[in-house]
């Protein structure tokens, strides 16, 4: 076990400190009063410009815009960014996953034509997994292509897409086969958002927002060049993506978990709790510090997965301690949040008297659909039981 | 940068899982628990023929002279296998603070004898408030002569000198010294006995840098981090294969969801420890800025997984795991004893409060004009 930086990634921690310090913008904060998707804009300007500084991508392979270094570097990479104080990267799903899975599983024509532009946020991705009958049983899949001479032609509907309303390109789960065990039929496709019959329709969510989105498919004509992987053997690209979802994509976080509480922690000096300062307060101090400890412990973990990722090359399904993780203490420390500001803390953006213009209430309400994203928290534990721990499975 | 066992802390941890595995299986735990002591000899002379009571005493005390890391793994699997006895008192803690704080004849006294396998030692620090705090503490020494009682002091009826831990320093007292009283507390833990110590007009010996004392406890609490992620690994083990086998409603109990989340829960909470507990003794190794904060991390969160993880444990176990026969709770009796030793979880809690609320500052940003009204306090 050794932390320390080997000389090459010492190289790239200070090259990478130095382009931070000249380069990260220091307004990120400055930006809640404005729309969602002019703050969308303004990281699509961030990650472009980490791209053209060589910093985008950091253990993709160097032939397709990538930094071609290794797992640790990207874990370093993350680590800087959060001491930075850098405002996170717009291609979220992208980079965390799409990309990852077009590394392993693409052509090399499919390499060549979208993973630079994944990084440089040139064009943005979503995924098309969920339907209104295959959520946690995702193998339960409808939404149908059928081979029309070289173009599967595609029909039915997808939901809750993040970003759909900002994406250029889908990583689309569609059923080839209908008349094989469910997870044998599947396939994924790579789909153009703009073809013609792909319908976007805005779905509101409970933030108030429209994050999220139903997509639906009439006879969208997909090139059968866009199939990544092969025919039918869509079961397995998906489980890639979802591996890397869960496993890796946490590691981005610790950017804004660290934000975050540093932000809290300003607050609770300056907010009074029975005529001193919240900081001071006993209780306050205990769950400060407790949110705390658990970020590093994510951290922790996270620096562990890698490594042993890094080792054997993919995640396993040890990943899923990562979204527990990352998703429960967020929603611990939203309420930590909610109790240092008490009344203050509900108010949304746009009210006079809110704190950092109603972000503690987004935060808060947004953190529920973090242990429903991604794989639910019940799902998540289905696969430590079985995958992890060997237990019999339970459906 | 490499976050996993390198080759040689791979065997090394292989090899203290297959000693503890075969010379301290269960049975002999029993065994020893039911002495007054928990102290086997024989026991005690296969440690020290590996040794493991050297582990990271320098070479030049007879010691392996090997680092924290080395040492946690070390603990971690003693903690599986519930090692009985003065072990941790020795090595981990009064070792470490010996090391420490002793001037090099001290150590030679002292520390020597510790990684020979020929003493056994402990630390004594609490006294009736019950506090790891350190600054709180009442019994100081007059003319190298200690009077006082401490409390909680692990494996003394088996220790051949004792720390303590004074308000103006940091001593040593041999266990036969005049005025040296030692009784039996009840502690939960049956494999690692408390003792009340008491001291009147007790000589004892000053050791040379008693500023060493803090860093010391925190390498001890590392490895009793260390110790309690590996109970919990056992309790996790446990409890798992007690879910494949137990049937209930003609299946195999872990096929319930109920009781396949608890299990994943109990790994998540293994895990986590696991990572924390060799993040901080790293962070010690290498003398790292946050050392003592990772530290409190690790202690913080160990301290409320172990029970948690033995509350989930007992549950799965059903009324099996209510039973003297079974030995879920003999792991978990340890935890609930580690849980408070070297301060719990709040305790921990307030350490890391003090690190990054009132010696942050909170400068790095700009200031903010909302927090004008307090700013001036
Ligand atoms: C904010 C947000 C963003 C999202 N973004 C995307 C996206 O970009 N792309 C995409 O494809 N999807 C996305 N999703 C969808 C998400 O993956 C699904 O909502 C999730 O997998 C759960 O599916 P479901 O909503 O159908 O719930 P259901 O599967 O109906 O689950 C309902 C409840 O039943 C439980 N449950 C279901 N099956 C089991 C079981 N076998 N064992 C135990 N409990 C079970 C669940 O845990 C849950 O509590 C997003 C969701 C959210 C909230």
């Amino acid at each position: 076990m050794d932390l320390n930086l080997s000389p090459d990634e010492i190289k790239f921690r200070d090259e990478l400190r130095t382009w931070l310090s000249a380069h990260a913008p220091t307004d990120w904060d400055e930006r809640r009063e404005e729309s969602m998707e002019s703050r969308f804009e303004y990281l699509k300007r961030w990650q472009r410009k980490l791209y053209e500084g060589g910093w985008a991508g950091i253990s993709w392979p160097k032939e397709y815009g990538g930094r071609g270094a290794s797992l640790m570097e990207q874990v370093i990479f993350w680590q800087e960014m959060a001491l930075a104080q850098a405002p996170p990267l717009a291609n979220v799903l992208g980079l965390g996953i799409i990309g990852p899975t077009i590394i392993a599983f693409g052509t090399e024509a499919q390499k060549k034509r979208h993973l630079a532009k994944i990084l440089s946020a040139e064009e943005i991705w979503c995924q098309g997994f969920s339907e209104p009958d295959a959520g946690s049983d995702l193998a339960n899949v409808r939404c149908e292509a059928r081979l029309d001479g070289d173009h599967y032609v595609v029909n039915g509907q997808k939901v809750w897409n993040s970003y759909g309303w900002a994406a250029h390109w889908c990583e689309l789960v569609v059923r080839t086969d209908p008349n094989v065990p469910k997870h044998k039929g599947l396939t994924v496709l790579l789909v153009d958002m703009k073809t013609p019959g792909v319908e976007v329709r805005p779905l509101r969510q409970m933030t108030g927002e429209t994050e999220f989105n139903e997509l639906f498919f009439h006879d969208v004509r997909i090139p059968v060049t866009n199939v990544v992987g092969k025919v039918n053997e869509g079961w397995g690209v998906a489980m890639g993506t979802l591996m890397h979802e869960r496993g890796t994509f946490g590691a981005g976080l610790q950017i804004t978990y660290r934000r975050n509480m540093e932000r809290l922690i300003d607050l609770a000096k300056t907010t009074e709790r029975n005529g001193r300062p919240a900081s001071e307060d006993p209780v306050i101090r205990q769950k400060l510090a407790q949110c705390y400890a658990e970020i590093e412990i994510m951290r922790c973990n996270q620096m562990r997965a890698f490594s042993r990722i890094n080792a054997t090359g993919v995640p396993g399904p040890e990943g899923s301690i990562q979204k527990i993780f990352w998703s429960e203490l967020n929603q611990r420390f939203q309420q930590v949040a909610q109790e240092v500001m008490g009344p203050y803390g509900q108010l949304e953006a746009g009210d006079d008297h809110a704190i950092d213009n109603g972000m503690w209430a987004y935060g808060y309400l947004r953190s529920r659909g973090n242990t429903i994203e991604a794989g639910t928290s019940e799902i998540q534990r289905n696969i430590i039981g079985h995958f992890v721990l060997g237990l019999p499975k339970s459906y | 940068m490499q976050f996993g066992l390198s080759e040689s802390q791979q065997i090394l941890k292989d090899t203290a899982h297959k000693f503890f595995a075969g010379e301290s299986p269960v049975a002999a735990v029993r065994k020893a628990m039911e002495t007054e002591t928990a102290y086997d000899a024989a026991l005690w002379t296969k440690l020290a023929e590996q040794g493991f009571t050297g582990i990271i005493a320098p070479e030049e005390f007879g010691g392996m002279g090997l680092g924290k890391v080395e040492l946690i793994l070390l603990m971690e699997e003693a903690g599986y296998a519930l090692l009985p006895g003065p072990f941790f008192s020795t090595v981990a803690l009064a070792g470490t603070v010996i090391d420490a704080c002793g001037s090099p004849e001290q150590k030679k006294k002292y520390l020597e004898r510790i990684a020979a396998g020929q003493a056994r030692a402990t630390v004594a620090l609490v006294e009736s408030a019950g506090s790891w705090d350190t600054q709180g503490l009442k019994i100081s020494s007059a003319g190298n002569k200690l009077t006082g009682t401490k409390l909680f002091v692990t494996d003394a009826a088996v220790a051949d000198f004792i720390v303590v831990v004074a308000r103006d320093g940091v001593f040593v007292a041999d266990a036969k010294a005049p005025g040296l009283h030692i009784e039996p507390m009840k502690g939960m833990d049956l494999a690692r006995k408390i003792y009340s110590v008491e001291f009147k007009d007790t000589p004892a010996e000053a050791l040379g840098n008693p500023r060493g004392l803090a860093g010391a406890l925190n390498v001890a609490t590392a490895g009793l981090c260390a110790e309690m992620t590996g109970g919990m690994q056992r309790t996790l083990e446990l409890t798992v294969a007690y879910a494949k086998t137990r049937k209930q409603f003609g299946k195999p109990i872990g096929i319930f969801q109920a009781v396949q989340h608890l299990c994943a829960d109990m790994y998540l909470e293994t895990e986590s420890s696991r990572s924390a507990t060799y993040y901080a003794a790293w962070a010690l190794e290498e003398n790292t800025p946050d050392a003592a904060a990772s530290v409190s991390v690790a202690k913080m969160y160990a301290s409320d997984a172990a029970r948690n993880v033995g509350n989930r444990g007992i549950q799965v176990h059903g009324g099996m795991g209510f039973t003297w026969e079974n030995d879920i709770h003999l792991y978990y009796r340890r935890a609930k004893a580690s849980e408070t030793m070297l301060g719990d979880a709040t305790f921990h809690r307030e350490r890391i409060a003090r690190r990054i609320i009132d010696e942050a500052s909170s400068g790095n940003k700009k200031e903010r004009p909302r927090q004008a009204a307090l700013a001036s306090r």
